[in-house]
């Protein structure tokens, strides 16, 4: 099935993941697992009963190491995200997004507060364009490095605590979102307890020279299985997270995209740190009088998915919005998606018209996320 | 047992002409998730879609392999798509009365089409 295709990039892991018998698709300039043997559905379904283990290491990486000190940082990472950044305590993550001078999203991220740096996980279609954007902006204040020497894994799901407490004790202490340093055979782990299925689980910044030996471990555990960017696509769209470029990008606002709870209330009007970032009119605009259109959950009534790109009409015909992820929710057992339609038809019990080849099929909308998150705060 | 390019398996039965898919195209499909079915008593063309298959990652058409009249539907697939996963050789799609069933000459054989997908 794989074709040569000598300018992609392929991962740490790529031998283990011919090994495990992985059909190897190009995703954002990388050779990546798209599922293995098993199979979209059952990897699915299993990481929501036990543990399941992708390997991320196509995510840019990034370390932005002050200067002078990690305020002046803060402060000028705080001009590129309406998020709080100044208020992040060590050894804490937080998600943000980079948004442009109108008020779009250039990519959305998460970064952490490791005490005198800060440490930023990029989606990887956006990882130069983000490098060159923080470089341009806080070249005074900081260093942008690009770390090259780790690969990222993710282990996600109920078994996902005792299988990693096994290999690195403290990670059983460790709260939602927090990030700790952890020694693996004389190699340094970057753990963090979050990750983008709605299950509880961990994100694992390994040195590559440790990654395969680190991995097999992992994966010697019965209850922990390899789980393709196939599975990765449908937990994250149960679980009503966006996927940058598709259900997020440079026209659609934070705002828009529901993603308000990630504009803490020191960059909200009264906060001490009101506003000052890139788009602020628009967004400070659409979180006090409402944005035009928002991003929303259906539930196709009939089998058939709604896909990207399905276009969506009010019962009496009139073109409301589009679907911006959809497919087939192996937990919900039934067809979900994203959409964004006008915002007078962005309450939860609207009927709506999806237009599949042709017909148009009746969807309502509904609350996001499909399947409650499980997260240990 | 013939084969079409587009990885459809063709059965005689009786007069009609019984369609289904492969193996490998259910492996490289995956999960399937959803079908549609046409009408019974509809007149087709040869390429026309007739029905459509939904994986959990894409969807994507079956063609009429030939000219005729779709006679019977399996509504089995319908209630459970999975069944074309568990036994593709056995989830039949849809029955085709034709003309002429000379016209299955110009079809693949096994050999043929496992030399195909190699």
């Amino acid at each position: 099935m794989t074709e040569e295709s000598p300018n992609l990039r392929r991962l740490p892991l790529h031998g283990i993941h011919l090994r495990l018998g992985a059909r190897m698709v190009p995703f954002a300039g990388w050779e990546m697992p798209v599922q293995y043997p098993a199979g979209v559905m059952k990897e699915h379904l299993h990481t929501r009963a036990a543990a399941g283990l992708f390997d991320v290491s196509h995510m840019g990486q990034l370390l932005l190491r002050p200067r002078s000190d990690m305020a002046a940082l803060g402060a000028a990472f705080e001009r590129l995200m309406p998020v709080d950044v100044l208020g992040l305590a060590p050894g804490r993550q937080r998600y943000g997004m980079l948004t442009t001078d109108t008020g779009g999203i250039l990519d959305d991220l998460m970064f952490a507060n490791r005490g005198d740096h800060l440490f930023v996980v990029v989606n990887a279609a956006c990882a130069s364009q983000d490098t060159a954007h923080l470089r341009a902006h806080l070249a005074d204040v900081a260093e942008v490095v690009a770390v090259e020497d780790r690969g990222l894994l993710a282990l996600q799901g109920p078994a996902a605590e005792a299988a990693l407490s096994r290999l690195i004790p403290a990670a059983a202490a460790m709260r939602f979102m927090d990030l700790i340093s952890a020694d693996w055979r004389g190699h340094d782990l970057w753990i963090s307890r979050s990750g983008y299925t709605g299950e509880d689980g961990y994100e694992i910044s390994v040195p590559v020279l440790v990654i395969e030996a680190f991995t097999e471990s992992l994966l010697a555990m019965p209850d922990v299985a390899p789980i393709g960017l196939g599975a990765r696509d449908s937990l994250r769209l149960e679980a009503g997270l966006c996927l940058y470029g598709h259900d997020i990008d440079t026209t659609t606002s934070p705002i828009e995209a529901g993603l308000g709870w990630a504009i803490q209330k020191a960059r909200r009007p009264g906060g001490a740190r009101a506003g000052g970032f890139a788009g602020a009119e628009r967004i400070l605009a659409e979180l006090a009088d409402g944005p035009r259109r928002l991003r929303v959950g259906l539930r196709p009534e009939g089998r058939a998915p709604m896909r990207e790109g399905t276009d969506l009409f009010t019962p009496d015909g009139t073109p409301v919005g589009r679907v911006t992820s959809g497919g087939f929710g192996p937990s919900v057992e039934a067809p979900v998606a994203m959409a964004y339609v006008a915002a007078a038809h962005a309450a939860p019990g609207t009927q709506l018209l999806g237009e599949v080849r042709g017909k148009r099929l009746p969807v309502t909308v509904v609350p996001l996320p499909f399947r409650p998150s499980t997260y240990k705060r | 047992m013939k084969y079409t390019k587009e990885h459809e398996w063709l059965r005689v039965e009786g007069d009609l002409v019984v369609v289904g898919i492969t193996e490998h195209a259910a492996t490289q499909l995956g999960d399937v998730v959803f079908i549609e079915l046409p009408e019974i008593e509809t007149m087709v063309a040869e390429g026309d879609e007739v029905a459509v298959i939904e994986s959990v990652k894409a969807a994507s058409d079956i063609a009429a392999p030939m000219d005729g009249e779709i006679v019977a539907v399996n509504d089995k697939l319908v209630e459970k798509p999975g069944l074309v996963n568990a036994d593709p050789m056995t989830a039949w799609f849809f029955k085709m009365r034709v003309d002429d069933l000379s016209v299955l000459d110009d079809f693949m054989d096994e050999d043929e089409y496992q030399d195909m997908i190699g």
